[in-house]
């Protein structure tokens, strides 16, 4: 684990992908691998043997140990995502990313107890995974749109996420990390896991959060702002103009019982002392 | 998937959860000779459901079927009552609160009880709630349902019947994939047993394709939203005017969010997901059209989704639709300058910037 630096992933970290021989998992792996990504070794049962990306396919987790994998992107659909998940965390791995949407939730409560019994850290479901310009990515986000930099963003969104990188890359900034933490009720990582982890990063001078409506997790990563982080944040909330009741999009994305509102989540931001943008293309004004 | 009280009850009965005795009528003349006095309750997802009429009670079967032909094909707080639960009516001795729920913060079942049953939970002061986190891998076990029963003052039979209960009904949340079970009243009858008085269950989305008998169309959702549930895009209708196509939910929100703060109304939500495909765009369109907007926003970053294929979708659906209202298009990411000639040929002006678009359309909506 000592290869791990302070922000997950680094250029040498040992990626294996789960699903490989898939439309998504081959795409997405040949991106990562132009973007500089270590993958080691590709899972895919009953069709091991061959190559994709001219990376080696094995039939389970157990038969790419001797290349000492470290994390796994799962790029299965949402129905085998708990079994491949529980197969990397039984073999060892410290970093999961889910990149399936509509996982059941139950299956996602089960995987992330498990990693957290055993100290693995797990992204998503329903995420664009992380990106670490100048380093590697695991994850969908399109390579081009980076550049190097001290800006970290943590989303839950995915699409938007690659708006807001592109604006803050159009203005003149670059990114020291971006992470997709998915739209699902319950997920891995969560605001408050990732603001401690920017927070810590030498690398990382600003921080951009952004949140959307349900859940608490803005209000908690708020409080944890406010009293421990001297890095300027800036933040920004989706569905001020969603109805309640209705999921948007995203299963996470609800207001339930007055609960979870964009409104709350403004004020925590504010009274936190977090520049909050109305508008996504007014985050890197508010950067400096 | 938001499950009707009736169909609740049928999860608990098939768990072994003590339910009244009971049966449901769609029509009147599926009344029959039963046990009197009874409860007549309307099917609807709503809460306060007695306090608007749906519950009515009957001594007889004239009086039954008084109260069948008053609540049946009526409208409780904006929903249709198709279905009545016809129950045994219950000498209730106590009432108290029962529920398992998704905790989001937990990550994990929350179990929460209460001796305050028979009002809405949200109303009882947190003194008189218990909260249990259940782990999901250790999941259920005894000790839990004594400290339940503890909290609530029960003993003796009262404390195993809760025990064996509350087993039960985690089983069932488990195995159904459930994010809510609850019941409110579970009832302590004359005889001291316990039943459950009422049901609200939830089945969580994600899993319908292993539980396909809860897939059934939301009577909360409107008929467009309901027939567009088998598409693979999110469509939501709202009430404004500005019809909406966007990829990913959080640009959809962020759009629809953008077009409130300039005073416009979004007509829709509609998240085209990640496609490349212009069939799938073309399809899009069809639904938003039916929704008869008075101008088209279309709001693309183009990642998975190329700006192209959605140009070409953008100018097919035109054509073919005969689209006549102004479509205003925002292109920005993989392909946008193809996309965007694409759509100059057709006629049709692309912004690469949103805040550019939407000053557009508030140009457009100010001149209408």
């Amino acid at each position: 684990m000592g290869v791990i630096k302070m922000v997950l992933i680094t250029k040498n970290t040992r990626v294996i992908v789960q699903g490989m021989t898939g439309h998504q998992g081959a795409f997405h792996s040949g991106e990562m691998i132009k973007f500089g990504t270590n993958v080691v070794a590709g899972v895919s049962p009953g069709k091991s043997g061959g190559t994709v990306n001219g990376i080696k396919i094995y039939e389970t987790v157990m038969d790419t140990l001797e290349l000492m994998p470290e994390a796994s992107m799962l790029a299965v659909p949402a129905p085998f995502v708990r079994d491949a998940a529980f197969e990397a965390i039984d073999n060892g791995l410290k970093l999961i990313y889910i990149l399936a949407e509509h996982v059941p939730v139950h299956d996602t409560m089960e995987i992330v107890a498990e990693a957290n019994r055993k100290g693995v850290t797990v992204i998503g479901p329903n995420s664009p995974g992380i990106t670490v310009p100048g380093e590697a990515k695991i994850g969908i986000m399109p390579n081009h749109i980076f550049r190097k930099g001290d800006v970290a963003i943590a989303s839950r969104s995915g699409t938007l996420t690659y708006e807001i990188v592109k604006a803050v890359t159009d203005a003149g900034f670059g990114e020291s990390t971006v992470i997709g933490l998915g739209g699902d009720p319950i997920v891995g990582l969560t605001f408050l896991d990732v603001i401690k982890m920017y927070n810590e990063d030498k690398n990382t001078k600003r921080i951009v959060l952004v949140g959307e409506i349900g859940g608490s997790e803005e209000e908690r990563a708020a409080r944890y702002v406010k009293e421990n982080v001297k890095k300027p944040v800036v933040g920004y909330i989706t569905g001020r103009s969603a109805p309640p009741g209705k999921r948007m999009g995203h299963a996470g994305a609800i207001i339930e019982r007055g609960t979870g509102t964009a409104e709350s989540k403004i004020k925590a931001f504010m009274d936190a002392g977090i520049n909050v943008a109305d508008y996504p293309d007014d985050i890197p004004k508010l950067l400096k | 998937m938001n499950l009707y009280e009736y169909m609740g009850k049928e999860i608990f009965k098939k768990y072994g959860i003590p339910v009244p005795d009971g049966y449901v009528v769609s029509d009147i003349n599926e009344i029959r000779p039963y046990q009197y006095p009874v409860a007549v309750k309307s099917q609807i997802l709503s809460g306060k459901r007695g306090k608007s009429g749906g519950i009515k009670f009957a001594k007889s079967q004239e009086d039954l079927k008084e109260a069948a032909k008053t609540l049946l094909g009526t409208t409780i707080n904006g929903l249709k009552v198709n279905k009545l639960l016809i129950e045994r009516m219950i000498n209730i001795k106590k009432e108290l609160y029962l529920s398992i729920t998704l905790d989001r913060s937990s990550k994990g079942p929350l179990l929460m009880a209460s001796p305050d049953g028979g009002m809405d939970i949200e109303s009882v002061p947190d003194s008189r709630i218990i909260k249990i986190k259940i782990d999901p891998l250790m999941g259920y076990s005894d000790y839990i349902s004594r400290e339940v029963s503890e909290f609530l003052g029960l003993s003796g039979s009262l404390k195993s019947q809760l025990g064996t209960l509350i087993g039960l009904l985690y089983n069932a949340f488990k195995k159904e994939d459930s994010l809510l079970m609850e019941i409110n009243p579970l009832i302590i009858d004359s005889s001291d047993n316990i039943i459950a008085g009422d049901s609200k269950v939830i089945i969580d989305d994600s899993s319908l394709y292993r539980h396909k008998q809860y897939i059934f169309p939301d009577p909360e959702k409107t008929e467009l939203e309901n027939e567009s549930a088998s598409k693979s895009f999110t469509f939501i209708e709202m009430d404004g005017d500005i019809g909406v196509i966007a990829n990913g939910a959080g640009l959809t929100m962020a759009t629809l969010d953008a077009l409130t703060l300039h005073k416009l109304r979004p007509r829709n939500f509609l998240d085209l997901g990640g496609t490349d495909s212009t069939d799938i765009v073309e399809d899009a369109f069809s639904f938003v059209l039916r929704a008869d907007p008075k101008i088209f926003f279309v709001n693309i970053f183009g990642g998975v989704t190329k700006a192209d294929t959605v140009a070409n979708g953008i100018v097919a659906a035109k054509n073919k639709f005969n689209i006549k209202q102004k479509i205003v298009v925002r292109l920005s990411g993989v392909h946008e300058d193809e996309g965007r000639r694409i759509l100059m040929d057709n006629g049709i002006d692309a912004y690469s910037n949103m805040n550019d678009a939407i000053n557009e359309l508030v140009k457009l909506n100010g001149g209408n």
